[in-house]
């Protein structure tokens, strides 16, 4: 059944859509990854315009975490409060961001940009999670070892420091408000989560209890994720309402089924699968830049530039 | 049929005034509804005379239909440390979004080249490019370009022999029209040719907009764009909750 985009104008089987967010949503339910990473550039393959991608992306990255975070409220697995600032910074990361998109569109190129910020940042936050994971179930077959956690480091002899209760931690609030400005100007300009930048980041710069990644993670990506839509939706008219419905329908089944799935496996295998999956998708990125394409020109709209 | 032969041979009894195109189409607007994946448009009529056909010269039919016309830039990709990056730039002033050319015979006989410079009827015609920036030595690879890329995604379309014309009176064609439509009123023109020459043009506009909610929903985003986002995200939201309602509704 093919369907008519109106602002993406262009028409696609409607099934594939939902297809695409099933699979992705499933993704994201496992790992609590906004699964944007995989979608915006899926979306790239079948012919919708990059810069609608990354809006609509934003979009039902919005609808799709907010039934994982319904469901992780309920588990009592979010620290509202870290959630709280690492929000701040995301929400000045977003503007920024869109900022610095609609200048590089201007450009002509926002695509080269958008590309080289995947393989750089998916290359070393896989790899990274690969080796670390790696280690972890080497160290747990290993009986009588002992997992070492580094209690003190440089983060913790930062100002401003606040208490985190449901995470156990006292802590400085400038790292968590870096890296969420961070992660919202990945929002913005590579129509992601940034859930693949800050799992890792509460995990290994902030020290917090996996268990508590994934719900604080998912609340500042809906916020952060809503507050992009509407930027691009009031400066570039990009958002496609029926393309983000379908997505998300597809992506709130996958994401439920993908929560259950993740609770029945170890948190090292469940790094080791996210830590894969973000390396494969780098592979095939930097392949397309390193490759001749098969067309050396494209078509844009006249920019300015 | 006889009431038909009397009024040509009426028409013929009258002064003579050269060939005329008298055409129609089955559809003069086009509607991009929510299931629109492309469109076809029948082109048909017939050559008005007033005097026996002339045996001389041979006559041609050229059907266009041109899309609306807007600057693009055309950007080649090069290599630079390694990695592909678009480099030189062209913008063409205007290139129609998209065009169709369909012809009774192969190009070189129906149309002379001087009458395809005065009508702008060839795709390298109908695309209009000023200039390249002074370090792009080799701008018409840009054009030729776009050409290739349009035309693989049928956005271009050059339909050689394409036009049936019958008794050198009657002619038809269809033009399939693919789902990526740009808005915007369509040019349709039908040119009559004798050894090249244009001897009559009859031109027409065909519609294309977006109807119904598609068109609903174009317009929100445009006019109201802050109401329009609050909408998609409660939109994204009400049918993300529904959708894990009904899911825990199923397990429980």
């Amino acid at each position: 059944m093919q369907i008519y985009l109106p602002i993406a104008e262009v028409s696609v089987n409607a099934f594939l859509l939902l297809g695409l967010g099933g699979i992705v949503g499933m993704l994201s339910g496992m790992f609590g990854v906004g699964g944007g990473f995989l979608m915006t550039p899926l979306l790239f393959f079948i012919g919708i315009p990059p810069a609608v991608a990354v809006a609509t992306e934003a979009n039902q990255i919005v609808a799709s975490s907010f039934s994982g975070v319904l469901a992780h409220l309920k588990r009592k697995t979010v620290d509202l409060r870290m959630g709280t600032v690492l929000l701040i910074g995301g929400l000045i990361g977003a503007a920024l961001g869109v900022q610095l998109f609609n200048h590089l569109k201007s450009l002509g190129q926002v695509d080269l940009l958008v590309k080289l910020c995947y393989v750089v940042f998916l290359g070393i936050i896989g790899g990274l999670m690969f080796i670390e994971s790696l280690n972890a179930i080497r160290r747990s077959k290993k009986p009588g070892a002992k997992v070492i956690r580094k209690k003190h480091n440089w983060v913790h002899n930062l100002p401003f420091k606040m208490k985190f209760r449901t995470s156990g931690l006292y802590i400085s609030v400038i790292p968590p408000l870096v890296v969420g400005v961070l992660v919202g100007v990945l929002a913005a300009i590579m129509g992601v989560g940034g859930g693949f930048i800050m799992v890792p980041a509460m995990i290994y710069l902030l020290g917090m209890p996996t268990k508590v990644v994934i719900g604080t993670s998912l609340f500042q990506i809906i916020f952060v994720t809503a507050f992009t839509t509407l930027l691009h939706a009031t400066t570039n008219f990009t958002v496609d309402m029926p393309l983000a419905v379908l997505l998300l329908v597809g992506g709130v089944v996958g994401a439920q089924i993908g929560a259950q799935i993740g609770t029945k496996l170890k948190a090292e295998q469940l790094r080791i699968l996210l830590a894969m999956m973000v390396l494969a998708v780098c592979g095939k990125l930097a392949l397309d830049l390193l490759l001749m394409p098969s067309e050396l020109y494209s078509i844009g709209p006249a920019g300015h530039g | 049929m006889i009431r038909v032969l009397i009024m040509m041979l009426c028409l013929s009894a009258l002064p003579a005034q050269g060939e005329e195109v008298v055409a129609g189409m089955n559809q003069n607007r086009i509607a991009i509804t929510a299931n629109f994946d492309g469109s076809e448009i029948l082109i048909f009529g017939a050559v008005k005379r007033e005097e026996p056909i002339p045996s001389a010269d041979a006559l041609g039919v050229i059907i266009t239909v041109a899309g609306p016309s807007r600057p693009i830039a055309v950007r080649r990709k090069e290599k630079r440390l390694g990695i592909w990056v678009n480099v030189d730039s062209v913008e063409v002033d205007s290139a129609p979004s998209f065009y169709a050319i369909a012809t009774s015979a192969p190009m070189p006989e129906v149309l002379a080249d001087i009458e395809d410079l005065r009508h702008k009827i060839s795709i390298p015609r109908a695309i209009r490019s000023v200039g390249a920036p002074m370090h792009v030595k080799d701008s018409a690879s840009f054009t030729d370009a776009l050409i290739r890329i349009r035309i693989k995604n049928k956005l271009y379309q050059l339909l050689e022999g394409q036009v049936e014309l019958s008794e050198e009176t009657l002619f038809n064609t269809s033009i399939a029209l693919p789902s990526n439509l740009t808005e915007g009123d369509y040019k349709a023109r039908i040119l009559l040719t004798r050894s090249g020459r244009v001897v009559d043009i009859y031109e027409t506009e065909i519609g294309v907009h977006k109807v119904g909610l598609e068109r609903w929903i174009y317009a929100l985003a445009h006019e109201r764009p802050l109401v329009y986002g609050l909408f998609s995200l409660f939109i994204a939201i009400a049918a993300g909750w529904t959708a894990s309602a009904i899911f825990r509704y199923f397990r429980a």
